[in-house]
């Protein structure tokens, strides 16, 4: 018995802290500096100094105001996607499709785009968003339709309509929605009424990123604030559960679905009316996959997206400029994103199971007399 | 289509379907076990990486897949760890392998390779034409003209095969996945069997990611694996976890591979992009069509918890 | 010739983590050639005990004594090796396997090969045939009866050269038939010298098969008898103690309307095996009507069906004048039902939420929770503060998850929840299982509030001392069909139990 805890003594030591801290920023910052100090160990064994390259990242991230914006268009797309897989995974839906998502989202609002014209550009960028969050909600829906109809497993089925969707978008930008120069593999401009405006006119910076933040707090409103919310959380927490307290759970899990396909899709189309303007086929260098990532180091909080997501398009925006300055490869943020899961998971459920050792010792020590 | 296409054809389908026959049977005996391995995809793209390092710096073929195959084995006793040990969950946790293996035979291929120009073809497996068989005619050429990792899979199957139907190892294997608590009644550790599966499957899988640099091609590309971790999760439960109908999944989706490339270099009117989903698009059928079965072993994906204290 | 001692317990104690003292000095002998049955309510220690001497849990103290040698029992492998074998309640077969390959599972080295697997099915067919069991060793188990699985677990320990086998509740599974067979079996067994220990709650099955009886109770051993020293109703009240405890305050409150009303409820289970069997029955308002019942005789699935839980085959389900006949239980909830499952952890709490949050559940689309269609948490965390102090759940904040809490206090959250609905209707199954004494008589007390209060309840309960001290009237389950009914007054314990058993005293009949 002793043998068996003395290891874990360490989250011991973590637990005095209220759950809430402990999930919100403990634990995901513990995992984050064990994260980095093995890829600086990795760093050294490649020949690089860990000190210059998290210097360069730094400097990549708050430089000056150029690359401090540019973190911030990054985030936006991960911010959305991650907000997205969090409502997922909180259903119990392993959602690993949002790339595909993604593109389904960005190529039908691109097409809405170029083609919506005479529309005030409120009302045009309404609807080319709306076009986004219906092109990814509905490549959503199909393997959560899959799932609670067919019991087809999630995993594999959006992994697969991930490379059916990026094929198809392929297709789509050198075929039928080819520029009209047929040049370029890409589509024409959208309109200008459907373009974002820029807030801070010498960057790149647009509304989207703000728009990310809010479409976040509005995800974790849903999510905690409202009944529809309440019942998704009851589902993927305990579906016996939420069945026997009247919820419908397969209805739950669709519309879980869409939402979360449908975060995907409005981050293409905010990428494509603020960024690009125009469709191409690798419009995402990753998005999808990442966002995977910003949200199970939020603990699939839609808030803490917010945070994971700025962090991970830091390190995004920041591993490039690391990789043009110091040679050093950017996809180290892959490594990193993959230990800051592994780590993230594994520091939690060896701190919960320390809190369940703790209240056993409790439960022993006390005498049962009465109640 | 005339006879020297078809044994073109096939020829090619078994070698597309080489690394999704090691990496799909590995795959199997996991989930038979009752893990499921999210994470093939990243075994896969370490064990290519590290072969092709290995033949660079060497220009030892061999030692290059044994190379593959502790480099992964090592990933498998990570991932078991986390999984059986800690009771992660293992979706997540083979999500993070993936990206891990992404990263990581990206980033040393960089550094290694790409930044210095240096990513140069390396030896490869070569044909080992077996004498008299290849003469048969139409599969003679296609199936005993290919590499020795080609051949692996010939021996493979069967005794895979053998293992999990013939064998006291094999019958404990499938009731740990089904009934791990029938099994650890009878004095047999649940946690070791599965450690064990887990282990083997990550091998396999190095070496399915292997082939690719030094028997398939000459050279490693970032993310060469292309997604073949993932059908062949999808073909262990299209192949309804038999290793031999797991096989003949394999063979069915290295086809899809196998036409693409053919159909493309034949220049048909066909899209290419059409082409090149064709395998995802197969994949996806196939798992509507094999869907709801109650094959699946039934504690897959979820961790042991033993009974009592 | 007297029989040698097979098996001594001397002195067995046992307190789990969290103060449950399961067994306490328990000492019992089991000679060789004899069929032993260990006679006890579910909580008595059975179970315990005999997963001590088969090695899943170790003793606080006392011994173990094999054929006059004191032994170290401490995996199952070990109580093998010693010859103990055990039949578990849960069968432990993998169905998608053979019977052969379910028995010779484990017993050669992982490397050895299974070529011959016709001679192992060969060699277990004369095996079984030697010890007076057919069996067909190719044919997959989820194929066989629970009769014939049974078989297969009994063969599965005997193969190992077991000659010490426990059974914990053999049959509470098995149909009559069935159960003859098996005790056809056993008393084979026994007269080739084998030692058998049969777990088991029933009193007719002691008369039938064994030649000693040990009673225990509150995880004492009571007495050791030979069976011709007992009778079924001395044995009844040497499992349910003297004097079952009336000792909870009950009003006359007039029957009134009738809330539930269920007609020929059947209910067919997979494979075409039934589960319900023409069920009828009524309960009014102001009424608790107890089923009693040995576990596994349908009780669990008579409250999903009046939950809407699950859907009957046939019949008809009534709650006052609505016809709620494959309704959804939504629709059940809105009918003014409330429901205290079998298993809190299953079913009825989310354990990572919040204590509060587990308050709200079915709750959670009333406007009274809401603020402009969101949710009001501050509501929400009054609620349940104020639930919390009335049903007195121990907690350090309503912010905990109900994960942290005691078992009792678990079990609080989800009475009190039902219970401040108001429910017409209130399903209580098994709501005191796995209590302490006073969060016993606590939800006890809450029920017959309820009951004062005007609602109609359901008490489904293995527990014949909290059927009889809460039922107004009782209902006998047994094999899926209300085998007999009484009312509360005329209750007598050895009635009861000889209904639980499946048989028909004769003056039962005319009630």
């Amino acid at each position: 018995m002793t043998a068996k805890t003395k290891p874990f003594s360490f989250f011991r030591l973590i637990n005095f802290f209220p759950p809430m801290l402990q999930q919100a920023i403990i634990l995901p910052l513990l995992a984050l500096a064990l994260t980095l100090l093995i890829s600086a160990v990795l760093l050294v064994i490649t020949g690089y100094n860990p000190v210059t390259a998290y210097r360069y990242m730094w400097e990549g991230v708050f430089g000056n105001s150029r690359v401090f914006t540019e973190v911030l268009l990054k985030s936006t797309p991960l911010i959305l996607v991650g907000t997205g897989i969090a409502v997922a995974f909180r259903c119990g839906v392993w959602n690993i499709g949002a790339e595909g998502q993604f593109y389904a989202g960005a190529v039908l609002a691109t097409w809405v785009g170029i083609h919506l014209a005479g529309l005030p550009p409120f009302l045009t960028i309404s609807v080319v968003f709306l076009a986004g969050f219906i092109g990814g909600g509905a490549w959503a829906v199909i393997p959560g339709w899959l799932k609670v109809r067919l019991k087809v497993n999630e995993v594999v089925s959006t992994i697969m309509l991930n490379y059916i969707m990026i094929g198809l978008t392929s297709f789509l930008v050198t075929g039928p929605m080819q520029e009209a120069k047929k040049v370029f593999p890409q589509t024409d401009e959208i309109v200008v009424a459907a373009r974002l405006p820029n807030i801070l006119p010498p960057t790149r910076l647009n509304i989207g990123f703000l728009i990310a933040v809010l479409v976040a707090i509005i995800a974790a409103i849903i999510l905690f604030r409202t009944p529809l919310g309440y019942a998704i959380r009851t589902v993927g927490q305990n579906p016996e559960t939420a069945r026997y307290a009247g919820m419908k759970v397969n209805q739950s899990i669709i519309i879980a679905m869409l939402l979360s396909g449908g975060a995907a899709g409005l981050a293409g189309a905010i990428e494509v009316s603020g960024l690009t303007w125009r469709m191409f086929a690798t419009i995402s260098p990753g998005y999808g996959f990442d966002g995977i990532a910003v949200a199970l180091l939020a603990s699939n909080n839609p808030l803490g997206t917010i945070l994971s997501g700025f962090l991970f398009g830091a390190l995004r925006a920041s591993s490039e400029l690391m990789q043009m300055n110091a040679r050093i490869p950017s996809v180290l943020f892959k490594i990193i994103q993959g230990l800051a899961i592994a780590f993230i998971i594994a520091f939690s459920l060896l701190s919960r199971k320390v809190a369940s050792e703790k209240i056993a010792d409790r439960a022993e020590a006390v005498p049962t007399t009465g109640s | 289509m005339d006879i020297l296409s078809i044994q073109i054809l096939l020829q090619a389908t078994l070698r597309m379907a080489t690394p999704l026959i090691y990496a799909g049977i590995g795959e199997t005996f996991s989930e038979k076990a009752g893990i499921i391995n999210i994470g093939l995809e990243g075994y896969m793209l370490i064990g290519a990486f590290t072969a092709y390092a290995t033949v660079y710096y060497t220009n030892n073929l061999l030692l290059a897949v044994v190379y593959a195959i502790l480099v992964t084995a090592l990933f498998g006793v990570i991932f078991a760890y986390l999984t059986i040990t800690i009771k992660a969950n293992q979706v997540i946790i083979g999500t993070a392998l993936n990206l891990v293996g992404v990263g990581i035979s990206g980033y040393l291929f960089r550094i290694l390779f790409a930044q210095t120009r240096k990513a140069q073809p390396v030896r490869t497996f070569q044909q080992l034409p077996i004498p008299a068989l290849k003469d048969i005619p139409l599969l003679g050429p296609s199936l005993f003209d290919q590499n020795i990792l080609v051949y692996g899979t010939y021996l493979l199957v069967p005794l895979a095969a053998i293992i999990l139907y013939k064998t006291s190892l094999g019958l404990v294997l499938r009731g740990t996945g089904e009934h791990p608590h029938a099994v650890e009644s009878l004095g047999i550790r649940v946690v070791h069997i599965r450690y064990g599966a887990v282990i083997f499957a990550s091998i396999l899988a190095g070496i399915g990611g292997a082939y690719l640099p030094i028997a398939h091609a000459n050279q490693f590309v970032e993310n060469m694996t292309a997604g073949r971790g993932f059908i062949a999760l999808a073909m262990v439960a299209f192949g309804r976890w038999n290793p031999v109908y797991v096989w003949l999944a394999g063979l069915l989706f290295g086809s899809t591979f196998a036409l693409q490339l053919r159909l493309q270099a034949a220049q048909t009117i066909i899209p290419y992009q059409f082409l090149q989903i064709l395998p995802y698009v197969v994949t996806f059928i196939a798992l509507i069509i094999s869907h709801g079965r109650s094959l699946q072993p039934r504690a897959l994906g979820i961790p042991f918890e033993k009974e009592g204290n | 010739m007297e029989a040698s001692t097979r098996l001594q317990l001397i002195g067995i104690s046992k307190t789990f983590p969290g103060g449950v003292q399961a067994n306490k000095d328990i000492s019992l002998t089991v000679k060789r050639g004899e069929i032993h049955c260990l006679l006890g309510e579910n909580g008595a220690g059975k179970s315990t005990l005999m997963s001590i001497l088969y090695g899943e849990y170790h003793a606080d103290s006392g011994e173990i004594w094999l054929d006059g040698q004191k032994a170290t029992i401490n995996t199952p492998k070990g109580a093998i090796s010693h010859g103990i074998g055990m039949v578990h309640q849960h069968f432990m077969l993998v169905p998608t396997l053979s019977v052969a390959e379910n028995i010779i599972m484990g017993m050669r080295p992982l490397a050895s090969f299974l070529w011959y697997m016709k001679d192992i099915e060969k060699d277990i067919a004369e095996f079984a045939a030697k010890r007076g069991m057919k069996i067909n060793p190719s044919a997959l188990v989820s194929t066989l009866s629970v009769g014939e699985q049974q078989r297969v677990e009994i063969i599965k320990a005997l193969y190992r050269g077991v000659d010490l086998l426990i059974l914990d509740e053999p049959t509470a599974v098995l149909t009559p038939q069935e159960t003859r067979d098996l005790f056809e079996t056993l008393r084979n067994l026994a007269k080739q010298g084998f030692s058998i220990i049969l777990i088991t709650h029933k009193m007719n099955e002691v008369m039938e098969v064994a030649d000693r009886v040990s009673v225990l109770r509150d995880g004492r051993m009571i007495d050791t008898l030979p069976i011709s020293e007992v009778t079924p109703s001395s044995l009844a009240r040497m499992m349910v103690g003297r004097e079952v405890s009336f000792n909870q305050e009950k009003n006359d409150t007039p029957c009134g309307e009738p809330i539930l009303k269920v007609e020929d409820l059947t209910l067919i289970g997979e494979k075409g095996r039934p589960l319900l069997k023409n069920i009828s029955l009524k309960v009014c308002s102001g009424e608790i009507v107890g089923v009693a019942g040995v576990d596994g005789n349908g009780q669990s699935q008579l409250a999903f069906c009046v939950t809407g839980l699950m859907k009957p085959t046939s019949g008809r389900i009534w709650i006052e004048k609505n016809d709620l006949t494959g309704k959804s239980p939504l629709e059940f909830l809105k009918a003014g039902v409330g429901h205290i499952p079998e298993d809190r952890h299953a079913m009825g709490l989310v354990l990572e939420d919040p204590v509060a949050y587990n308050f709200l559940l079915q709750r959670y689309r009333d406007n009274y929770f809401k603020w402009f269609g969101f949710l009001n948490i501050k509501t929400i965390f009054e609620h349940a503060r104020r639930l919390v102090k009335v049903f007195d759940v121990r907690t350090s904040s309503v912010k905990t998850p109900a994960a942290n809490l005691s078992g009792g206090n678990q079990q609080k959250i989800i009475v009190g929840r039902e219970i401040d609905r108001n429910p017409r209707l209130l399903v209580a199954v098994q709501p005191t299982r796995g209590l302490d004494i006073g969060a016993t008589e606590y939800i006890h007390k809450q029920l017959i509030q309820q009951r004062e209060r005007g609602a109609a309840i359901l008490l489904i309960s293995t527990e014949l001392e909290e059927i009889m001290a809460l039922s107004d009237r009782i209902l006998v389950m047994f094999e899926g069909r209300i085998i007999g009914e009484t009312d509360s007054d005329r209750a007598n314990i050895d009635k009861i139990g000889l209904w639980m058993a499946g048989m028909q005293p004769e003056e039962a009949k005319q009630t």
